[in-house]
């Protein structure tokens, strides 16, 4: 075990974390949006959103993810209609190509979850809600989805470890990330060992941190779950 | 976009229709080695965590929390250019000294079951822990040996706990598999890669090799809900 080698690639792998947290932040957050909207159209009743939604997550969570970020990187770019329009400046961009297609990824799972959190909120808060005249938005507001969120954190908490672990295949399509310098480094030393070790507690790290994020935001919603004093 | 994937298709996939199958074949036959691994590193990962022995228990712990948040695609690169290595110093141990070099195959299965063991070993505790005691007791007083009652009791019943999250774990072993394409291994992805820069038809090739996922998952789904039906099928439906 090469102990200085170790202490060398750490200021090289940590300049590339701010990569891998921004990809993973854009991806969670544009992720977050299109989940809510999958969702909610996949419960809207409305056969053609239910069959539409019902494809885009078949079509993201049956298929690996190495694939969906190839056919946005490679694939979209072969198509004159898209080389044309006002997406190509954002759809040339390596990094905006592994932010959608992680985006698009996390989205159909993220919106399996949200449906289901939704669909075990209890009949009777929305049927007392109704009693107290709230409208369909307000009830939907005020009751279904802060129950919905509480209830869904655990699994969503899983989700965010995996866009983590995810984000790494990022370096696939020239993305310097963590991953993508470690692969680099490795090649360049020969060390694997080393590298790999600081680059898996850097991971490590990240997910740690996350994991205690969402245990905060579980807390924070669960106080009646708490002891009194 | 569907006229670039029609004149693919109607070409024969440009001669690359043959490579593809046997890509998926390919896929299979790594997805299937991985998950049987991974079922073995999982059986011992649970048996680990379930004992008394602190030590078994704090590797375990280590090794399903590390292969768990460190990213799938830096555990293939590990083995795959630190695998030989490691292969070598244990040979040498055993005094060979002589140069061991691994092919694509050996390396991918070891990676993605030693990935989808430690997610196993997870799914295999849990449903070791759902069995009641009551019937372990129950067995031991009908005067059971050890082993009979983990083949009589524990391990049926087990596998019919663990059904429905073994069936997770392969879905992501499958998926896994996709990775194993930077070494070099000819899966799907690997076949696709090279079709796609060989003919310029990027959008057609990484289509196909999606359509190809697609319905490796759904056979695989189909499969599992027919075996959890088999497996419970001793168990009243409420």
């Amino acid at each position: 075990m090469n102990w200085t080698l170790m202490w060398d690639s750490l200021p090289r792998l940590l300049a590339a974390l701010p990569l891998t947290l921004q990809l993973v932040a854009l991806a969670l957050a544009f992720g977050a949006v299109l989940a809510f909207a999958t969702a909610l159209l996949r419960l809207s009743g409305n056969r053609v959103a239910v069959a539409l939604t019902s494809a885009y997550t078949f079509v993201f969570r049956g298929t690996p993810l190495l694939v969906q970020i190839f056919l946005i990187y490679y694939g979209l770019s072969q198509i004159d209609l898209i080389r044309d329009s006002f997406l190509w400046p954002v759809l040339s961009q390596p990094m905006w190509c592994a932010i959608l297609a992680l985006a698009l990824n996390t989205g159909a799972y993220t919106s399996e979850i949200l449906r289901g959190a939704i669909e075990t909120v209890p009949q009777e808060q929305v049927e007392a809600a109704r009693a107290c005249g709230m409208s369909r938005v307000r009830l939907f507001r005020r009751i279904v989805l802060p129950v919905a969120i509480r209830q869904m954190l655990p699994a969503y908490g899983n989700e965010v470890i995996l866009m983590v672990k995810a984000s790494s295949l990022a370096s696939t399509i020239t993305m310097m990330e963590i991953t993508g310098v470690a692969r680099r480094m490795i090649a360049q030393t020969f060390a694997v060992f080393e590298i790999f070790i600081v680059a898996g507690i850097l991971y490590l790290l990240i997910n740690f941190v996350a994991t205690r994020l969402i245990k905060h935001a579980e807390w924070r919603t669960t106080p009646y779950l708490r002891a009194r004093a | 976009m569907l006229d670039l994937l029609d004149s693919g298709l109607t070409s024969g996939l440009h001669g690359w229709g043959p490579q593809l199958l046997s890509g998926t074949a390919m896929t299979i036959a790594v997805a299937l080695s991985s998950f049987l691994l991974g079922l073995a590193f999982g059986a011992a990962g649970a048996a680990a965590k379930l004992s008394d022995s602190l030590v078994l228990r704090g590797l375990a712990e280590l090794y399903t929390t590390a292969v768990r948040g460190v990213p799938e695609l830096l555990v293939i690169y590990l083995l795959f250019f630190g695998g030989s290595g490691m292969i070598m110093a244990v040979a040498g141990i055993f005094g060979y000294g002589g140069l061991i070099e691994l092919n694509a195959f050996s390396i991918g299965v070891a990676a993605v079951g030693l990935i989808s063991g430690a997610y196993s070993t997870e799914v295999i505790r849990g449903a070791v822990k759902s069995v009641p005691y009551g019937q372990i007791e129950a067995a031991r007083a009908c005067g059971m040996g050890r082993w009979r009652i983990l083949r009589r009791v524990l391990v049926p019943q087990t596998l019919r706990f663990a059904l429905p999250g073994l069936g997770n774990v392969w879905q992501l072993t499958l998926k896994d598999t996709a990775l194993i394409s930077v070494t070099a291994l000819a899966e799907i992805m690997r076949v696709a890669h090279t079709a796609a820069g060989s003919t310029r038809q990027s959008f057609l090739f990484y289509s196909v090799a999606a359509l190809l996922y697609l319905a490796l998952t759904t056979v695989s789904t189909t499969a599992f809900q027919q075996a959890e039906r088999y497996a419970s099928r001793g168990v009243r439906r409420a």
